[in-house]
């Protein structure tokens, strides 16, 4: 469960640290960093939300089998 | 722009015409025993699986004004005032991960149809779920009636309304929210869950194709990059920088409190909760929070589109002549496309507003029946006369939000539903922090819901816009004791939580008893299938199913 909250709580750090991002350099085809770094995230933190699902679900398996 | 531009019009009619056929068609999709009940009028019998969820969730919490209103804020003010909705969609799902899987687990075991009936479970105290119930439809009916807003856009820029008699200059609006009216009585939830797949089609079709032509075709995305950072950092009349392009250090605070409030926020809201509520189990929520996140991906293009249209030099001037930011997506889209693909555009905007604005006034009208009419005017209220109390509900509600628009100006609707981001979020502590833990006394949780909205509603109203002198002129003030700006709603929740727990304190110290909690700890965890339950479901007769 703290692997868990640990993958689900590294978004939500991660974006709200705005100092880390707002900047223009490097940029990426174009696109300032502040733009494509937070649509990087977008799959990181499904890549995170699903990884905290799936050890949610083993953890749980020992009191009940996991749906899908 | 002039006159009536016809192809566009025909495929907006045609496409709209295919929905309300589906619209009507839905009352026999996945049927239930029968539709006399709120579980199967207003939570479409509780049998959504993972994908029929994804496309009502996705139609649900991306309405028409978000398609409107965030590349318009793009376009005039920049990044914080629109980009901020990217981190708020993405930090939005783990956060909803945590909580929303336990809601969804206790709702399903006691038969709660609305968040104001888990408070009422959980701290059995029939004031605070008032409260919660109050501030849930306050904050819903201007949101409805911003869906309307979003479907005035599209059919101002098409060439119709804006001038000429008021009923001529209203009719397609009232015609178009008429026919959802309509629909959604006879099949409940079902109607908006069928037309959410042509929506979200609609919607991603248009904007990849969008996000793929547009920008080659105004000088390629640096040059709108160059564009916009121009726009931003040139001087408005009163000497200071127009909007922002990349956030500065003083709008750091500003930029993430307007994420995380409003991804707080988001799913207090009535129309969120149904929407869950109506999914199968405890996984379809949690697959959802990891799937969701691609219809941020595609907001966050939208937003760009913003930019785009400063690079596309688009004037975004009403048929009344006076410039109006919030059409500028349809008339980027005007401008560039040929008329039949105008077309598909405008309708992916308007039938964008009738999934929402559909599951907005289904969720109002249950927590009105469940939470006000059942508890207050009529207990004994069958399964029956909930969902026919609920149907008409939904009817007045659409009603009035039809009135409010065409009778009052747009700003109040905007006003409203910035109020109602700032009301709604003052709810969390009771729902959530009641989902975890029984520590907090019900009189605390209504204390702290009282300051919350009260300073939420005063500090907004104090916020003047320097050159109209207009109140509530955005939802970010100085923060106490941080001394930064910051959203509103945020501060607001901070001190609701406070309050809450002081007063938890003193009534302890003096010993008032905490209400009777009708839930148990295993509730939290139920699921679908979960012999539990059945167990739980023969053993309480009080259970409404």
């Amino acid at each position: 469960m703290v692997v868990a909250a640990a993958l689900l709580a590294i978004p939500v750090v991660g974006l709200l640290w705005v100092d880390s991002y707002a900047r223009v350099e490097p940029t990426l085809a174009g696109f300032p960093f502040f733009i494509w770094y937070q649509f990087l995230w977008v799959f990181l933190c499904a890549g995170c939300t699903w990884a905290a699902h799936r050890v949610v679900l083993i953890a749980r398996s020992g009191r009940k089998e996991p749906r899908r | 722009m002039t006159g009536i531009n016809v192809p566009a019009l025909v495929v907006l009619v045609g496409l709209f015409l295919l929905v309300t056929v589906l619209g009507f068609w839905a009352s026999n999709w996945r049927r239930g025993e029968h539709l006399a009940s709120l579980d199967e009028w207003g939570l479409g019998g509780r049998t959504f699986g993972t994908w029929i969820t994804w496309f009502l969730l996705g139609g649900d919490l991306y309405t028409a004004y978000t398609f409107v209103a965030v590349p318009a804020a793009m376009f005039a003010l920049g990044s914080v005032a629109g980009f901020f909705a990217v981190p708020y969609t993405i930090i939005l799902y783990p956060i909803i991960f945590v909580y929303m899987a336990r809601l969804w687990s206790v709702s399903y075991r006691h038969g709660y149809v609305t968040a104001a009936d888990f408070v009422r479970g959980r701290y059995g105290s029939k004031g605070l779920s008032l409260a919660v119930a109050i501030t849930g439809i306050l904050a819903t009916m201007p949101y409805i009636a911003l869906q309307l807003v979003g479907i005035q856009a599209v059919l101002e820029v098409v060439g119709l309304g804006g001038t000429g008699s008021v009923v001529a200059k209203d009719l397609p609006l009232f015609i178009a929210f008429a026919l959802l009216a309509a629909y959604t009585y006879s099949a409940g939830l079902r109607a908006p869950a069928v037309i959410a797949f042509v929506k979200d089609a609609l919607i991603y079709l248009v904007i990849i194709i969008a996000i793929l032509y547009l920008p080659s075709k105004v000088g390629g995305w640096t040059h709108v990059f160059e564009a916009a950072q121009a726009k931003m950092t040139s001087l408005n009349a009163a000497g200071r920088p127009i909007g922002v392009f990349i956030p500065s250090a003083q709008a750091y605070w500003a930029y993430a409190t307007l994420a995380l409030g409003s991804a707080l926020a988001l799913f207090m809201y009535p129309h969120s909760i149904t929407a869950t509520l109506s999914s199968r189990s405890r996984n379809t929520i949690r697959h959802n929070a990891t799937i969701l996140p691609a219809y941020s991906f595609v907001l966050g293009l939208l937003a760009l589109l913003g930019w785009v249209a400063i690079a596309a030099g688009t004037k975004p001037i009403g048929l009344d002549g006076v410039p109006n930011a919030q059409l500028v997506i349809p008339q980027l889209f005007e401008d560039s496309f040929p008329g039949w693909f105008a077309g598909v555009a405008f309708a992916a905007v308007a039938i964008g507003a009738l999934v929402p604005a559909a599951i907005m006034s289904i969720a109002a009208a249950n927590t009105f029946t469940r939470n006000i009419y059942r508890e207050w005017i009529h207990p004994h209220a069958t399964h029956a006369e909930e969902a026919n109390c609920s149907k008409i509900v939904s009817l007045l509600v659409k009603g009035f939000a039809l009135v409010f628009v065409l009778t009052l100006d747009k700003q109040n609707a905007i006003n409203f539903q910035l109020l109602g981001g700032i009301w709604i979020l003052q709810t969390f502590p009771a729902i959530v922090f009641g989902l975890y833990t029984r520590w907090f006394h019900r009189w605390g949780l209504l204390a702290g819901w009282v300051a919350g909205m009260v300073y939420g509603t005063i500090t907004a109203y104090n916020v003047v816009n320097p050159a109209t002198g207009n109140h509530f002129a955005g939802s970010l003030s100085l923060i106490p004791a941080v001394g930064q700006m910051g959203y509103i709603a945020l501060t607001a929740f901070a001190i609701n939580s406070i309050i809450a727990a002081v007063v938890t304190v003193l009534l302890s110290i003096v010993g008032i008893p905490n209400g009777h909690d009708e839930t148990t700890k295993e509730d939290y965890f139920a699921d679908e299938g979960d012999s539990r339950i059945e167990k739980r479901l023969e053993s309480v007769p009080t259970l409404r199913h």
